[in-house]
């Protein structure tokens, strides 16, 4: 129903900066997540959407509209706050009719739709109760649905679920999910620190570190390509294992020596001039496996085991004390402490960075692009 | 909950043992008060309200009757009839006829005054005197008597002070003053405490500092001044200097500071996000305040109300300074001061014009003292 366009959108407080120019497209009906560290912007960059925060400067549009100084209620969104935020002396009739008795509308008007949204929402029998009388996932319900009474154009959720208990969180996320379905033309922009949330709910994720966006893409996109170290690492658990290296030989494809020892052969282009530079040298704990034959990436003993049951994280020390390297193993496979372990991954799973901590992946496509 | 507190049987005790203490210390006055005001105005001279429910024993003094009622019996001249006369009956236990001795012989045995001269005294009130010769004299005999009176207790001492003492004029005109100055003081604070917590505006900060500053102001200090300027205001206008209108502004300017720092304190820590949802919901700043901090205040303002109202009800220095001490405008404090001075001895008068003074807070507090303990802990708690 609405677009949302930011143009260099900053925000400080004094000379504190808290945003430093955010640029984001981002299209009708999307679902997008806004994850980050704590600290890193995104709850102050979904109040300036709201308008509960003002931007210092830039522009906002909704639906095409500059919002920049148009007060909260005009603009067309409804807000899921963390603590629910529900008015605790009324019922949930009178929560999810506040806005629209603000509004004076009628009568009629405000009982069919607080309805609708309670039956959308399972908590018609719960009409008459306070919030106080109501579990966790309920009164989170009832914060979603006076949102949806609100008929908004853009709906922004701030860590909804953190609130919740491991259960209801996964319920209350399904939920979530099932409700995007329901009303595919809303535009839904949620925040959370929570990186399963961002992957199972996002049509696309906005990684933000320090008030700068890292990286914008679809999920799988940020878990197979991230464009920097940071993303690398903040997506995907355990984290991916970053090792320093060097480049051996440049070209397409790159052959690194990495501090294991070993030489690694990643099928991604580096130019020329990378030759002997120094790099990271990254790949994720789930992409490795025991190797069978001589070709193997790692050696090195095993350091500690995690048993989770369906998985164990293998700990592995390959000569680099403060660097042990990670690896997520089926849960049957005896692995024993003290014991030596060769590990190798598929070719296309290894990742290498620039100095920078950029991506040589993207490199090569925005060059490929130019 | 005995369990969580850890403590010994002896140190549970201990505790118990001095709640106990404290609230006796604090209860048995009030009851010798209450007990007081409803006894007989003789009996409360004769002995203590703790024996209020006991008879009361007291040594009268009375006087036959002349010897004109005299009736010759039996060679004998014979004084007959009841000490009471017509009036209400009492338990005689002993009586005498010298001062020194007013308790010489059990009541019912026969006394020997000399000459041949016999008194017997019975318990009823009943008494036999006999004398071998006439008697003369137009004053009779002098008889002392312990008598014990029953325990009577009476609401006169209520309608006396009430009614003709102008307790009752007085009991108005505090609440007069007291309501106005508690509701007026509330009104305002809450206004300003919800801007001072959650509106932006210049100023803001040092608006509260100066607020916390007014805090440590002596009242006495101001009271002067005030009044000064409220005479001249007064005069320009042309209003008398000594109004209820005056009171009322000046326990409202009193109250204020504490009032808006209590209050402010308590909605500065209501949730952020409530009133941020209600702003997305398009409620305004007044919308705010009206349809959601206010009934959620409603215990810090509950408790307020029972501070303001029992130090405007008790207060005597501002209502001395701002109103008249005539009867329109006497309030409770003044007049059981007055009292004390005019009816000093009367305590009947005084103990009752007391208990009226106290009936009111004591309603206040115990009807509201939920809101009394939370709003105590309302600065370090946060409340709901």
């Amino acid at each position: 129903m609405a677009d949302v366009t930011l143009r260099q959108v900053k925000k400080s407080y004094g000379s504190l900066n808290i945003l430093h120019g955010i640029d984001l497209d981002i299209k009708s009906g999307e679902f997008i997540v806004f994850v980050g560290p704590s600290g890193c912007g995104k709850s102050t960059l979904l109040r300036s959407i709201a308008g509960l925060e003002e931007i210092t400067s830039g522009e906002l549009k909704i639906d095409g509209d500059v919002v920049n100084d148009v007060p909260p209620s005009k603009r067309g969104i409804a807000m899921v706050f963390q603590s629910y935020a529900l008015y605790p002396h009324m019922t949930v009739y009178d929560n999810m009719a506040f806005s629209m008795k603000i509004g004076k509308e009628s009568k009629a008007e405000i009982d069919k739709r607080v309805r609708q949204a309670a039956e959308i929402l399972q908590l018609t029998k719960y009409l008459d109760r306070l919030p106080k009388a109501m579990s966790g996932g309920q009164r989170q319900r009832v914060a979603i649905g006076r949102a949806i009474v609100r008929n908004p154009k853009v709906f922004l959720f701030d860590e909804p679920l953190s609130n919740l208990d491991a259960a209801l969180r996964v319920a209350t996320r399904i939920e979530i999910a099932k409700l995007k379905e329901s009303m595919p033309a809303t535009t839904m922009i949620y925040v959370t620190h929570d990186q399963v949330e961002a992957m199972t709910l996002a049509d696309r994720i906005v990684v933000l570190k320090e008030g700068h966006i890292e990286q914008v893409g679809t999920p799988m996109e940020l878990y197979k390509r991230p464009g920097n170290l940071f993303v690398a690492q903040f997506i995907g658990s355990p984290a991916m294992n970053i090792l320093p290296a060097t480049i051996d030989k440049s070209g397409s494809p790159t052959i690194v020596n990495h501090v294991g020892g070993r030489k690694a052969t990643v099928p991604i282009a580096t130019p020329a001039s990378a030759k002997g530079a120094s790099v990271s040298f990254g790949v994720r704990p789930e992409d490795l496996m025991i190797a069978t034959g001589a070709d193997y990436l790692f050696e090195g003993t095993v350091d500690y085991v995690e048993q989770l049951g369906e998985v164990q994280l293998v700990y592995v020390d390959i000569g680099r004390a403060d660097l042990p390297l990670v690896t997520k193993l089926p849960g049957n496979v005896e692995v024993k402490r003290g014991a030596k372990l060769r590990l190798s991954a598929n070719a296309e799973d290894l990742h290498i960075f620039d100095a920078d901590g950029h991506s040589f992946s993207l490199h090569s496509a925005e060059a490929q692009a130019a | 909950m005995a369990v969580t507190t850890g403590k010994s049987f002896v140190g549970r005790f201990g505790v118990h043992i001095a709640v106990l203490i404290f609230v006796a210390i604090w209860t048995v006055p009030t009851l010798g008060i209450l007990v007081s005001s409803l006894r007989d105005k003789d009996q409360i001279i004769a002995s203590g309200w703790w024996n209020s429910f006991a008879s009361s024993s007291q040594t009268e003094a009375g006087r036959l009757p002349p010897a004109s009622v005299q009736v010759e019996k039996d060679g004998k001249f014979v004084l007959e009839g009841n000490i009471f006369g017509d009036g209400a009956a009492r338990d005689i236990s002993a009586f005498g006829v010298k001062s020194a001795a007013p308790t010489q012989y059990p009541a019912g045995t026969t006394a020997e005054l000399g000459d041949g001269v016999t008194l017997q005294l019975n318990a009823d009130g009943g008494f036999v005197m006999t004398s071998p010769k006439a008697f003369e004299g137009a004053r009779g005999q002098r008889v002392y008597y312990a008598s014990s009176a029953p325990p009577k207790f009476t609401s006169d001492n209520y309608k006396t002070v009430l009614f003709s003492e102008g307790i009752g004029r007085s009991f108005m005109n505090s609440l007069t003053v007291t309501i106005p100055a508690t509701v007026i003081p509330i009104l305002i604070a809450a206004f300003a405490a919800y801007a001072l917590a959650w509106m932006r505006f210049p100023g803001r900060a040092l608006l509260i500092a100066v607020i916390i500053g007014l805090l440590v102001v002596p009242l006495q200090m101001s009271l002067i001044p005030l009044l000064k300027l409220y005479n001249g205001v007064g005069s320009f206008f042309g209003v008398p200097s000594k109004t209820y209108l005056g009171i009322w502004l000046a326990h409202t300017g009193f109250g204020l500071p504490f009032a808006i720092y209590l209050l402010r304190s308590y909605i500065a820590g209501l949730p952020r996000e409530i009133m941020e949802s209600a702003r997305i919901d398009g409620a305004s700043d007044f919308e705010i305040f009206v349809k959601i901090v206010l009934p959620l205040s409603f215990p810090v303002l509950a408790s307020f109300a029972i501070f303001q109202f029992l130090w405007v009800w008790n207060d005597l220095l501002v209502a001395m300074v701002f109103l008249g001490t005539e009867g329109d405008q006497i309030v409770l404090t003044a007049k059981l001061n007055a009292l004390l001075g005019s009816r000093g001895g009367d305590w009947e008068i005084l103990t009752t014009s007391a208990f009226v003074t106290i009936i009111v807070p004591l309603i206040v507090f115990f009807s509201l003292q939920r809101y009394f303990v939370r709003g105590l802990l309302a600065g370090s708690v946060k409340g709901g």
